[in-house]
């Protein structure tokens, strides 16, 4: 069999289909929670959905819709809790993550389940996902899509502060519960791909990859989403090609080839930052006092004169060997 | 300063009426028997030592710490019915910690105008023209690309003025605009607020100290251990920080403001949590001072 001839069987188009619709949603919602510092919230949800499979197999319902409404069940759940400010949010998240994962596994005991089918919840079987299955994921994934994308300006500014939005009259609970729900959607989503336990990666790492190079919320939000399907594919053929020699499971391939897609972009991300640091203007008062720079060789500093140029109140210093030099009349002050 | 007995009528000229307002953080009382009315047009100054109240004041007339007693009236209406959030405008204390994904000044500052827009409808003329003027006020058009935090400390409390402005309001609310503001950027500040007042707005602010907002003020108000203990026309920085207004009831009163714990959980990082800890920072902030 050829590459061509996997990619031509009906379970691996459906895997790819799958692929792109969760690559599109998960960092959609994942930037809201990286906004709102709530990074782990997925993590949290996958765990809590654990039990929602297991209630599923044990019934003999499908476990995708067992999962939704235990999933936004216990999201809406964190929410309140942590919204009430008696638990910090990650104390909240931690209770959720042991409680959720203990009773999964728990019930599925009880109900006689074969542990290896709720492993298939727990790390992604992606190759295994039925055409309803399909269906679902691409509903779910666009109305979460759509949503992220269509009230961005509400959830942006109820994310990135909470008390201004609620001084400009924006319901905050309805859009918190929101994020909440849509994050719950998108775990249930990719839990089919990459599995239950590492589905937080595909929330949150195309959004922290995506953040190292960009400067505004809504490039941020789109690389994210850009990154997410490249990495959710790329994964997925990754491991079909890999099939020919060896067993390699979709779901590890697709996090670590984002994972990977990171650590390419941090370097960079840690260039552009010191970049910018140097240049956020000093906030101090100038000295009232004139203390002349060393002199330099006669040097002249301006425009591509090589040292960085800083704002400092209505003139600018150029940084200098650690000294900040500031023009003044034929020389240069230390200031 | 007015103390009427008994509820006034409503007058929907006035930007803010509160009567006999009370405010409890968590059982313990704050403010006590508050009246303020602000009339249009008016540049208030609300000021007062550390934990005298005065945040705390302002929040309550925004609708963000809920009034124990009293009555508060925005433009004529009663706060539980008041809908037309855009008319006012309300630019809270500068937070240190940035939220965790970027975001451009014109982001931000766009984000003011959603008490303008519908749900599910793009910017249109008018609100991309508010955002363009209210850059051009505080003087950061030319930053509009630039991510926040490569901004200074008072380059983000004028992106924040900014972002109140977009919604073209008639009431400010400001939340000590200047604290940890350097000096080139209080002018800038004060700038923008005078070309605020020559446009008719209404300004309450909080303040620990004017500096060059001074000029503009024309009305100051003094709290004192959560009462009003001045009411009338602009002081100078010394006279308000005077014995006779509570300077020396500061620390006393931080201490009784204590830490809010509700379990034994360390306290870690909650970026969005309760409401009271902000009070807390902005107190240790201003202590420093």
């Amino acid at each position: 069999m050829t590459p061509a001839d996997l990619f031509a069987l009906p379970f691996m188009q459906r895997a790819l289909i799958a692929a792109v619709f969760v690559g599109i949603a998960a960092p959609a919602i994942g930037t809201y929670l990286v906004q709102r510092r709530l990074a782990l919230m997925g993590d949290g949800i996958g765990h809590v959905a654990v039990t929602g499979v297991a209630i599923g197999l044990v019934t003999s319902t499908s476990p995708t819709w067992t999962a939704v409404v235990v999933a936004v069940l216990g999201a809406t759940l964190i929410e309140l809790i942590r919204e009430r400010g008696h638990t910090n949010g990650d104390v909240a998240l931690a209770l959720f993550f042991y409680g959720g994962l203990a009773g999964g596994v728990l019930i599925t005991g009880l109900g006689g389940e074969n542990a290896s089918t709720l492993q298939s919840f727990l790390f992604g079987s992606i190759l295994t996902i039925t055409i309803p299955d399909v269906l679902v994921t691409m509903v779910l994934a666009t109305v979460v899509a759509v949503l992220c994308l269509g009230l961005a300006p509400q959830l942006f500014a109820v994310s990135h502060d909470q008390e201004f939005a609620r001084v400009a009259g924006l319901n905050v609970r309805a859009y918190n519960l929101l994020v909440a729900v849509l994050a719950a959607l998108s775990v249930t989503v990719a839990m089919r791909t990459v599995g239950l336990l590492l589905v937080s990666a595909l929330l949150v790492v195309p959004v922290a990859t995506a953040q190292q190079v960009t400067r505004s919320f809504r490039t941020t939000l789109v690389a994210a989403m850009g990154l997410g399907v490249l990495a959710s594919l790329g994964g997925l053929v990754i491991a079909a090609l890999a099939s020919f020699r060896a067993n390699v499971a979709p779901g590890a391939t697709i996090v670590l080839l984002s994972l990977a897609v990171f650590v390419l972009t941090w370097p960079l991300g840690v260039w552009l930052r010191r970049r910018q640091r140097a240049r956020v203007p000093f906030d101090d008062e100038v000295p009232a006092d004139h203390a002349h720079a060393h002199d330099e060789d006669d040097h002249a500093h301006g425009e591509d004169c090589g040292h960085p140029a800083v704002p400092h109140g209505d003139h600018l210093d150029y940084v200098h060997d650690g000294h900040r030099h500031a023009p003044h009349g034929g020389h240069y002050d230390e200031h | 300063m007015t103390q009427p007995p008994d509820p006034l009528p409503a007058d929907p000229l006035l930007p803010v009426r509160l009567q006999d307002g009370a405010v409890s953080i968590e059982g313990r009382p704050v403010l006590r028997h508050v009246d303020l009315t602000v009339g249009a047009g008016d540049f208030v100054a609300l000021m007062g030592a550390n934990g005298s109240g005065k945040s705390t004041l302002v929040r309550a007339l925004t609708g963000l710490r809920p009034l124990t007693a009293g009555r508060l009236e925005l433009f004529g209406t009663p706060l539980d019915e008041f809908r037309s959030w855009e008319r006012v405008g309300y630019v809270p204390q500068r937070t240190g910690a940035g939220s965790g994904v970027p975001a451009s000044v014109w982001e931000v500052v766009a984000s003011g105008r959603l008490t303008r827009r519908r749900l599910l409808r793009p910017l249109g003329r008018a609100d991309r023209a508010a955002i363009a003027d209210a850059l051009e006020v505080v003087g950061l058009a030319d930053r509009a690309k630039d991510g926040v935090s490569s901004l200074s400390g008072g380059q983000q409390q004028r992106v924040l003025i900014a972002r109140a402005l977009a919604g073209q309001p008639e009431l400010f609310f400001l939340d000590e605009p200047t604290a940890g503001v350097d000096l080139p950027n209080q002018h800038a500040l004060a700038e923008s607020l005078r070309q605020l007042r020559e446009r008719g707005a209404t300004i309450v602010l909080v303040a620990h100290e004017l500096g060059p907002l001074a000029p503009l003020v024309d009305r100051a108000v003094v709290m004192r251990d959560g009462r009003v203990a001045y009411d009338g026309p602009p002081l100078a920085d010394h006279e308000v920080h005077h014995p006779d207004f509570g300077e020396a009831h500061s620390h006393h009163h931080t201490a009784h403001e204590h830490r809010s714990r509700h379990d034994h959980v360390p306290s870690v990082s909650a970026p969005l949590t309760a409401h009271d800890r902000h009070d807390h920072r902005h107190d240790d902030r201003g202590g420093r001072r």
